[in-house]
């Protein structure tokens, strides 16, 4: 059983989630502070059968792995912002095609270079809006390793599922901090493999014509099929098509199969919510230190209360709204100038009574820093 | 156990954030404890201040980072002019008498042991200095066994140097020894 603890860095967490959801391909450039995922996958992918290459730059490495994933495999990147901006290309050609795949972003100070070796959660609306045009995406997040293994896992069911890039938003903390890990056994966590088309070889395989249920069977590109794969909006054989009723089709398609699962898709978790007169709303690193004040300020009394964000996008509106329905006031924690503030200003009913607890200097934020900014709006003074 | 919240800070490539690691991984892996470790560095590989904070606990911890350690190690003394003034009251600050100077007396129990001059001595070989020093700290504190740390050296050292680590281990805990 010793094998099953692990003292790791989330990093590292996070390439042993991606093994236990199967996952077969992995091509990246490796950039600080991602680079151990590069660096223990390029070890534990071949003991596995699977391939590890390292690739001349981000560009190369998402296409690399689209490819990888059309021919029938599960696959993963991993980078930083700088690499994170030079995907998003690529990353709107995965949407468009509807090829599985999960990037990881290990967050850094931005813009541009930015600050490598500090913490920040600055890429949050990049991961929304980074690549052009009208497009849905799901992007999940995680403050711990047992988490973090299940949200990587996750991430994977996702793409599969919903045949989509699905964005892992990690940052410095979580990435580089070390903690337990118990990998669980092979079967605890269940696994969506890759939905593939039963029309047998010489019958037509149409590549783009959904099921009932919205999903789209693939064939493994290369093997018995042949069809066309483009960027263009394009017909149910994959090719290209200017035809409005066509492209209106198709890009109702790609928003709806997402944006109408948001129920299915949302993971949360909630800390003392029944009764919190004010509720801090957080993710990824920023929530261990407002966890660390919840607990904290209940031992003394205080009616607070902590909604974690696992999924950022497509943002869960709705949770949001009825878990802070009751609240006096609502506190955002993150690391950025309110990417998360403003989609919960718009989530409940009275914007009025929403606020910021940031960082933007490289430093995590400290529950220090947030319980001053509690005092503020309290008006109890710092 | 009270929660034991260690800052090791030195120059980038003594190995502070190695040692740090091996104590937490042994606490988690042979003790059953729960411990967090996180680093603080600039972009250099070598040179440049490290600093690696850990919490070790016997329950959850959240919050990765320590403000106020009650156990400070400083290896240098631009870690030690940079961090003696955030220890906890009644803590313990060890230095290296090679490599530190310390200048003012601190409300927490100061240790100077020369790691460095009886690395060099009995060992010959400064890249052990960061498992003498983690035996100095676990013979002064006990945080965790000899034996845990030693199974994790075996598990994570080439064969051919593990002989060395024991030795650096054992000589720094003689040198705590001698202080009691």
């Amino acid at each position: 059983m010793k094998n099953q603890i692990k003292f790791v860095q989330g990093n590292e967490a996070c390439v042993e989630a991606a093994l236990y959801a199967g996952l077969d391909f992995f091509a990246g450039y490796p950039i600080t502070p991602s680079t151990e995922i590069a660096e223990h996958m390029a070890v534990r992918l071949p003991q596995i059968g699977g391939r590890f290459l390292q690739m001349e730059d981000e560009i190369a490495s998402l296409c690399a792995i689209i490819g990888a994933s059309l021919t029938g495999n599960k696959v993963m990147t991993a980078t930083s912002g700088p690499g994170f901006s030079l995907m998003q290309e690529a990353l709107g050609y995965a949407i468009m095609t509807e090829i599985p795949c999960v990037i990881v972003n290990v967050q850094r100070g931005g813009p541009s270079t930015g600050l490598p070796t500090h913490a920040s959660q600055g890429d949050i609306n990049q991961a929304r809006w980074g690549t052009h045009g009208d497009h849905a995406i799901i992007a999940l997040t995680a403050s711990n390793h047992q988490d973090l293994f299940d949200i990587t896992v996750e991430a994977f069911n996702l793409a599969e599922t919903y045949r989509t890039p699905v964005i892992l938003m990690l940052d410095e903390i979580t990435g580089h901090m070390r903690e337990r890990l118990h990998i669980p056994k092979p079967g605890k966590i269940p696994i969506v493999s890759r939905l593939k088309t039963s029309v047998k070889q010489g019958v037509d395989y149409h590549p783009y014509l959904p099921r009932e249920d919205g999903r789209l069977p693939m064939s493994d590109f290369g093997g018995i099929h042949r069809y066309n794969v483009t960027g263009l909006f394009h017909d149910m054989w994959g090719f290209p098509t200017d035809n409005p009723q066509i492209v209106h089709g198709l890009l109702r398609h790609l928003l709806d199969k997402i944006g109408n699962n948001v129920h299915l898709i949302a993971k949360y978790k909630e800390y003392y919510l029944e009764d919190a007169t004010t509720i801090l709303v957080s993710y990824g690193s920023s929530a261990r230190s407002a966890l660390h004040l919840v607990n904290n300020r209940r031992n003394r009394g205080e009616r607070l209360g902590l909604l974690e964000l696992q999924t950022l996008w497509p943002f869960p509106y709705g949770i949001v709204r009825e878990k802070c329905a009751n609240a006096r006031h609502v506190l955002v924690v993150e690391m950025n100038m309110g990417q998360i503030l403003r989609e919960v200003k718009i989530a409940v009913e009275d914007p009025e009574k929403v606020f910021l607890a940031n960082r933007i200097d490289g430093m995590f934020i400290t529950p220090t820093d947030i319980r001053n900014i509690l005092r503020l709006i309290q008006g109890k003074g710092v | 156990m009270e929660k034991c919240r260690i800052v090791m800070s030195g120059s980038g490539g003594q190995g502070v954030i190695t040692a740090s690691v091996i104590l937490a991984e042994a606490a988690v892996i042979f003790e059953g404890l729960i411990a967090v470790q996180s680093q603080a560095y600039g972009p250099e590989a070598r040179g440049g201040a490290a600093r690696s904070d850990v919490i070790i606990s016997d329950s959850e911890i959240h919050f990765p980072k320590v403000t106020q350690p009650n156990v400070l190690v400083c290896l240098t003394q631009t870690a030690y002019n940079k961090f003696f003034p955030i220890i906890r009251p009644g803590g313990l600050l060890l230095t290296d008498t090679r490599y530190v100077t310390t200048e003012r007396k601190v409300d927490a129990k100061q240790i100077e042991l020369p790691m460095y001059n009886q690395v060099m001595e009995k060992i010959g070989n400064p890249v052990v200095l960061n498992i003498c020093m983690l035996g100095a700290l676990i013979s002064l504190r006990n945080i965790v066994k000899p034996e845990s740390i030693l199974k994790i050296l075996e598990e994570r050292l080439p064969a051919n140097s593990i002989q060395m680590n024991r030795n650096a281990l054992e000589l720094g805990i003689s040198l705590g020894e001698n202080l009691k």
